[in-house]
C-alpha cells in the first residue's frame, strides 16, 4: 500500500469515466439512455464527472412506456430541471393510439412496441450512431459476456456471435452509416457497487427504492404497486397496504416489489446480504421464456 | 460489525482482474463455480435455476454441475463449451475480484488473449493426472505474451491421484523447467480438487504436506498494486473539456507516473512545454493524480494539445516513431492480406498501418518459430509495423497502456488484430525489403496494343535506365543530359528522381530504411506501367541497399532493366554536394544519409559503371548500351 492508491468503486468509476469519454471523443451523435433507475442515475453522474466542469456533451433520452411510476417521471422531470440537462423523452405515439398496455395486451406486446419498438424508433429519429445503457453484466447470464461497445447492424440487431474484440482499454468506434454502437459503461459494476456509489456519492434516487406503506395487490406472486386508476377494477379491489420496495423500476404493472422495512440505503444493502434474491426476478418481462434477454437483445432491446 | 461498518470496510477493498483458461474437462467452471458458490456470492434464485437447469442439460450427474452457473449463451450451452469471455463478479471480506473467464482449446486462442488483456493474474489450470501438457504450455506462453505478472498453477483433480505429494512436485517441476525462458517474475503452485473443495476456499486435510494457502486466500492477499509505474508520465489526452473561452482542460486517464500542480510537462510530439497549473479528478480538486485515476487538468499557456496527442515529464520521454516491431496475434476469421492499409488505435491516438514484415510465426504448443507470408485466425507472430502518423510509445513490456494497439480493417471496421510492441528497434535496423507478395501482383493490361507495337511506333526499346550512387555523385546530371540527348534523338522519355517523387508521390514517406523500400517500391511500378505504354524511364535515386535495387529489377523486368553505377569516392560527392546535405548529417541534423550513417552497398553486377567527373563519356557510353 503506497499513498497512489484507489478504492474498488474509485477503479470502477475511472474505468467508466475513460469509456464515457472515448464515445464522446469518437461518435458524431452519442445519447445516453436514461430510465430513471438507480443504474442510469449512476452512470449519469460519471457522465457529468467525465466532462467537468463542462457540461455534458450529449443529449440523455427517456424512452416513456406511458406506463411508468408518477413517482419515476416526476423525479425525471425536477433533477433533470435541476440539472440543466437536455433530456428527450420518447413515447411511441401508434403504440398510444392503439392503446397498447400491459393490461390489455400482455407483457410481451407492451414491453415490445412500448419499449424495445419505442427505442428504435427514436435512435432512427435523431440518428443517434451510440447509445449508453446502464446494464451490467453481473445482472444476468447472457449480459456476462457482452462487449463494453456492443456492435448493432442497420437493423438495431445484436449478433452474439459477431461481436469485436475488446482488448486492454481500446475500443473500437468505427461503424458504417446506419450501423450503431451500444455502450455499456458500467458494465463492471455490481448491484452493491451501484449502491456503495450511491451512498459515497449522496446521488438522489427516486424514492420507490426504500420501503414504505404502499397500495399492493398480489398477481401470480408478484407484488404489484396500484399506480393509477388503469389498474383494472377486478385487480384493484384486492388492494391492501404493505411495506414494500422495489429493487428495479420499470413499468407499475411489470414490476414487482418485495416486502421491506429498508428505508435507507444502509438497511437496503443488509438486506440485500441476507435476503438473497437476485434483483431481476423482479421484473416480471424476464420470465418469459427460457434466455429471453438474449432473445430480446438479438431484436433490438438491450 | 454492523452495516455501516460493514460498507466502510467494503468501500476501502481493492479490486484484482483475474484469467482463468481451461477446457471443460479441467474441471475450470466447476473450480470458479465453487470460488463464487463457497464464498456465499450466489444469490438463492440464481441456485434454484440452477438446480432446475442441472437436471435437464447438466453433465455432472445428479450433483450441482457449477459449469452451467457461467455458461451464458444458448447455443454454447447446447454444445456443452464456454465459447466467449465471460466475466464473473466475487467478492470476500478482503478483496473484490472480477474474473475473466476463457475456453482452453487452440481455436479459442484469441478470446483468452482478450480475457487476458486486463488481467493481473492468471489462474491456468493442470490435470494432476495429466500434467503439464500442451494446452497448459500454450495458455502460459500466453499469459507471459500479455505480460501477466502473477501466474497460478492449480494442478486440478488431486483427489484421483490420492492427493500425492509425488505427483504434485513432478508436475511443479516440470512447469518451472518449461517456464524457464519465458518472462513471469511470480508463478505459484496450488493442489487442488474443484470437485471436492480441497484448497480452494479452505485449505485441504487431504494434503497435510501442502503448507501453502487455499487458492482464495492466495488471491486474496497476491499484492498487485506495485505492477503499476509511478515513475514515468504517460498522459494520453482523450478529451478537451473547454467550458469557457478561457478555460481548457485536457482530460483523460493517466496511463503511467503521477502528475502534479506545478511540474513542468511537455506535450508530444510538439515538444511544447508548460507548467500545470490544476488538477480535477473525480474526486474534485487535486495536487495530483496517478494510474488508473481518471483526470483533467489546465496549463499555464495557451498551448494547443488535442486528443490523441500526449503529456510527459521533459526527463522520462516515450519514443515518437513511426516505425516499430511488435508480437501481433490475428483476431479475424477472415486472413490477413498484406496489401490492406490498416486503421491503428493505440490509447486515444488514431492513424492508418500497414505490415511492413512478418518476422516470423510462433507456434503457440511448441514456441518453434517459422516463417510465414500472412496470418491466419489466432496466429501469433512478430512483425514490422510502419504508421502514417507517428505513434508516441513505450515497449509493451514496460508499460501496457502505451505499448498496446489494435488493427481495425478498413472495409469491415472489425477488430482483425492487436499488438503488444517490442523494444524500439533503431529505424535504421528494420526491415527494408519490398515484399514478396508484390511479384504475384503484376498483372496483364487489357490493352489491345502490345508494348511491341507501341515501341514500334516510338521506334524506340522501352525500359528503365535506373541510375544508382551517392549524394552528389552526379546522378542528376546524367540523367537529365542524357534526357536531353534522347530527346533530341526524337525518343519518348521521362526522368525521375528523389526530389520530384518524394514532393508529391512519396511525400508521407521517410528516409527510413522501410519507407525508402516503399517509396522505390513505388517509382519501379510507375517505371513499369511507363515501359508497357513503350515510354523510357530514366530514374536517379540513390537506391543504396543491393536487396532493394533487385527488387526493383524484378518488378521491372530483367530485360527493360540497366543499372548503371555512380562509382564515386565519398570526398567527391562532398565537394559536389549543392544542397549541403552531408553537412547537415555530419551535425547529427539529418539521418539515414548514405555513405554517412548509413551503408551504400556497391552493385554486385552494374550493367555500366560511370567514374567521377566523366559525365560526357559516360553518356556515350550508355547510349551505345540502349
Amino acid at each position: 500500500m503506497n499513498e497512489y492508491t484507489i478504492n474498488n468503486l474509485r477503479q470502477l468509476e475511472a474505468e467508466s469515466i475513460n469509456i464515457i469519454r472515448e464515445v464522446a471523443a469518437e461518435f458524431q451523435n452519442p445519447v445516453m439512455l436514461y430510465s430513471i433507475g438507480k443504474d442510469s442515475s449512476v452512470m449519469v453522474r460519471l457522465a457529468e464527472k467525465a466532462f467537468a466542469p463542462g457540461k455534458v456533451p450529449f443529449p440523455l433520452m427517456h424512452v416513456d412506456t406511458t406506463w411508468k411510476f408518477k413517482e419515476m417521471t416526476q423525479f425525471r422531470d425536477a433533477y433533470a430541471k435541476e440539472k440543466g440537462w437536455n433530456l428527450i423523452v420518447y413515447k411511441n405515439q401508434k403504440g398510444i393510439d392503439a392503446g397498447i398496455g400491459p393490461f390489455t395486451h400482455g407483457s410481451k406486446v407492451h414491453t415490445d412496441i412500448m419499449k424495445t419498438q419505442a427505442l428504435l424508433q427514436a435512435l432512427d429519429k435523431y440518428k443517434f450512431d451510440a447509445a449508453f445503457g446502464g446494464a451490467r453484466r453481473d445482472e444476468e447470464k447472457s449480459r456476462a459476456k457482452e462487449r463494453i461497445f456492443s456492435f448493432r447492424d442497420r437493423y438495431h440487431q445484436w449478433d452474439p456471435k459477431n461481436q469485436r474484440p475488446e482488448l486492454w482499454d481500446i475500443y473500437n468506434a468505427r461503424v458504417h452509416k446506419g450501423e450503431s454502437i451500444r455502450v455499456f459503461p458500467i458494465s463492471n459494476w455490481t448491484e452493491l457497487d451501484i449502491w456503495q456509489y450511491i451512498r459515497m456519492e449522496n446521488i438522489p434516487i427516486v424514492p420507490l427504492y426504500f420501503a414504505k406503506e404502499r397500495p399492493i395487490v398480489e398477481l401470480d406472486g408478484n407484488l404489484i404497486m396500484v399506480d393509477d386508476d388503469r389498474m383494472p377494477k377486478e385487480l384493484a379491489m384486492m388492494t391492501r397496504m404493505r411495506k414494500v420496495r422495489f429493487r428495479t423500476l420499470g413499468c407499475y404493472p411489470l414490476t414487482g416489489a418485495i416486502e421491506s422495512e429498508a428505508d435507507t440505503i444502509e438497511k437496503i444493502v443488509e438486506e440485500m446480504m441476507t435476503v438473497t434474491v437476485s434483483e431481476r426476478t423482479t421484473r416480471v418481462i424476464d420470465f418469459d421464456q427460457e434466455a429471453s434477454m438474449e432473445q430480446k437483445k438479438r431484436e433490438g432491446y438491450f | 460489525m454492523d452495516i455501516k461498518e460493514f460498507l466502510d470496510q467494503d468501500q476501502k477493498k481493492d479490486l484484482l482482474r483475474l484469467l482463468t483458461a481451461g477446457s471443460v474437462d479441467d474441471g475450470k467452471s466447476t473450480l470458479i463455480g465453487r470460488l463464487l458458490y463457497d464464498s456465499k456470492k450466489l444469490y438463492d434464485d440464481q441456485l434454484s435455476a440452477l438446480e432446475r437447469d442441472s437436471k435437464r442439460e447438466g453433465h455432472a450427474g445428479d450433483e450441482i454441475d457449477y459449469a452451467l452457473l457461467l455458461d451464458g449463451l444458448k447455443a454454447e450451452r447446447e454444445q456443452g463449451i464456454t465459447i466467449d469471455v465471460a466475466y464473473r463478479y466475487f467478492s470476500t471480506s478482503k478483496r473484490k475480484f472480477i474474473i475473466a473467464d476463457t475456453p482452453g482449446h487452440e481455436q479459442y486462442t484469441r478470446n483468452m488473449i482478450t480475457g487476458g488483456s486486463t488481467a493481473s493474474l492468471a489462474i491456468l489450470l493442470a490435470d494432476a493426472r495429466k500434467g503439464v501438457i500442451t494446452q497448459t504450455k500454450r495458455h502460459t506462453f500466453l499469459a507471459s505474451l500479455l505480460g501477466i505478472k502473477h501466474v497460478v498453477l492449480a494442478v486440478n483433480k488431486m483427489d484421483l491421484v490420492d492427493f500425492s505429494k509425488e505427483v504434485f512436485d513432478k508436475i511443479c517441476e516440470d512447469y518451472r523447467a518449461f517456464t524457464m525462458t519465458l518472462d513471469i517474475p511470480d508463478i505459484t503452485f496450488i493442489p487442488v480438487s474443484a470437485l471436492k473443495g480441497d484448497n480452494v476456499v479452505d485449505v485441504s486435510s487431504n494434503m497435510p504436506w501442502y503448507h501453502g494457502k487455499s487458492l482464495l486466500e492466495f488471491l486474496e492477499t497476491v499484492q498487485v498494486n506495485a505492477d503499476y509505474n509511478f515513475d514515468d508520465l504517460r498522459f494520453p489526452v482523450q478529451y478537451v473539456v473547454r467550458p469557457t473561452l478561457d478555460y481548457r482542460g485536457f482530460a483523460g486517464t493517466v496511463a503511467s507516473g503521477v502528475i502534479r500542480v506545478g511540474d513542468e510537462v511537455m506535450a508530444l510530439p510538439s515538444k511544447k512545454k508548460s507548467k500545470v497549473t490544476g488538477i480535477l479528478t473525480s474526486e474534485g480538486e487535486a495536487q495530483y493524480a496517478f494510474p488508473p485515476q481518471s483526470a483533467s487538468f489546465t496549463l499555464v499557456d495557451e498551448i494547443d494539445i488535442s486528443r490523441g496527442e500526449m503529456v510527459v515529464h521533459p526527463d522520462s520521454i516515450p519514443h515518437v516513431d513511426r516505425h516499430f516491431e511488435a508480437m501481433l496475434v490475428w483476431m479475424d476469421e477472415t486472413p490477413m492480406d498484406s496489401y490492406t492499409q490498416f486503421y491503428i488505435k493505440h490509447n486515444t491516438h488514431s492513424t492508418k498501418a500497414r505490415i511492413d514484415e512478418i518476422k516470423y510465426k510462433v507456434n503457440v504448443n511448441t514456441l518453434e518459430k517459422s516463417k510465414i507470408d500472412h496470418f491466419e485466425l489466432n496466429e501469433i507472430g512478430r512483425v514490422v509495423v510502419t504508421t502514417n502518423k507517428p505513434l508516441i510509445f513505450d515497449p509493451y513490456k514496460k508499460n501496457h497502456k502505451t505499448g498496446s494497439f489494435i488493427l481495425i480493417d478498413p472495409v469491415t471496421h472489425n477488430t482483425v488484430a492487436v499488438g503488444m510492441i517490442l523494444d524500439k528497434i533503431d529505424s535504421s535496423h528494420l526491415s527494408a525489403n519490398i515484399t514478396d507478395k508484390e511479384k504475384e501482383q503484376i498483372v496483364k493490361s487489357g490493352s489491345l496494343i502490345t508494348a511491341e507495337q507501341r515501341e514500334k511506333r516510338y521506334d524506340q526499346k522501352a525500359q528503365t535506365i535506373w541510375i544508382t550512387g551517392l549524394h552528389g555523385s552526379g546522378k542528376n546530371e546524367l540523367a537529365y543530359a542524357l534526357e536531353k540527348e534522347l530527346f533530341d534523338q526524337g525518343k519518348t522519355v521521362v526522368v525521375f528522381d528523389g526530389k520530384s517523387v518524394r514532393s508529391g508521390l512519396s511525400r508521407e514517406l521517410d528516409y527510413s530504411p522501410a519507407d525508402r523500400a516503399e517509396h522505390l517500391r513505388r517509382v519501379a511500378h510507375i517505371c513499369k506501367l511507363l515501359n508497357d505504354q513503350g515510354i523510357i524511364v530514366i530514374c536517379s535515386f540513390i537506391s543504396p541497399n543491393e536487396d532493394i535495387r533487385k527488387q526493383v529489377k524484378e518488378i521491372i523486368g530483367e530485360n527493360r532493366f540497366k543499372l548503371v553505377y555512380m562509382d564515386t569516392d565519398i570526398d567527391f560527392c562532398r565537394k559536389n554536394d549543392n544542397y549541403g546535405l552531408y553537412k547537415l548529417a555530419d551535425d547529427g541534423k539529418l539521418d539515414h544519409l548514405a555513405g554517412v550513417d548509413e551503408q551504400y552497398d556497391v552493385p554486385e553486377r552494374p550493367d555500366i559503371i560511370i567514374n567521377a567527373g566523366e559525365n560526357g563519356k559516360g553518356l556515350e557510353r550508355i547510349l551505345g548500351e540502349i
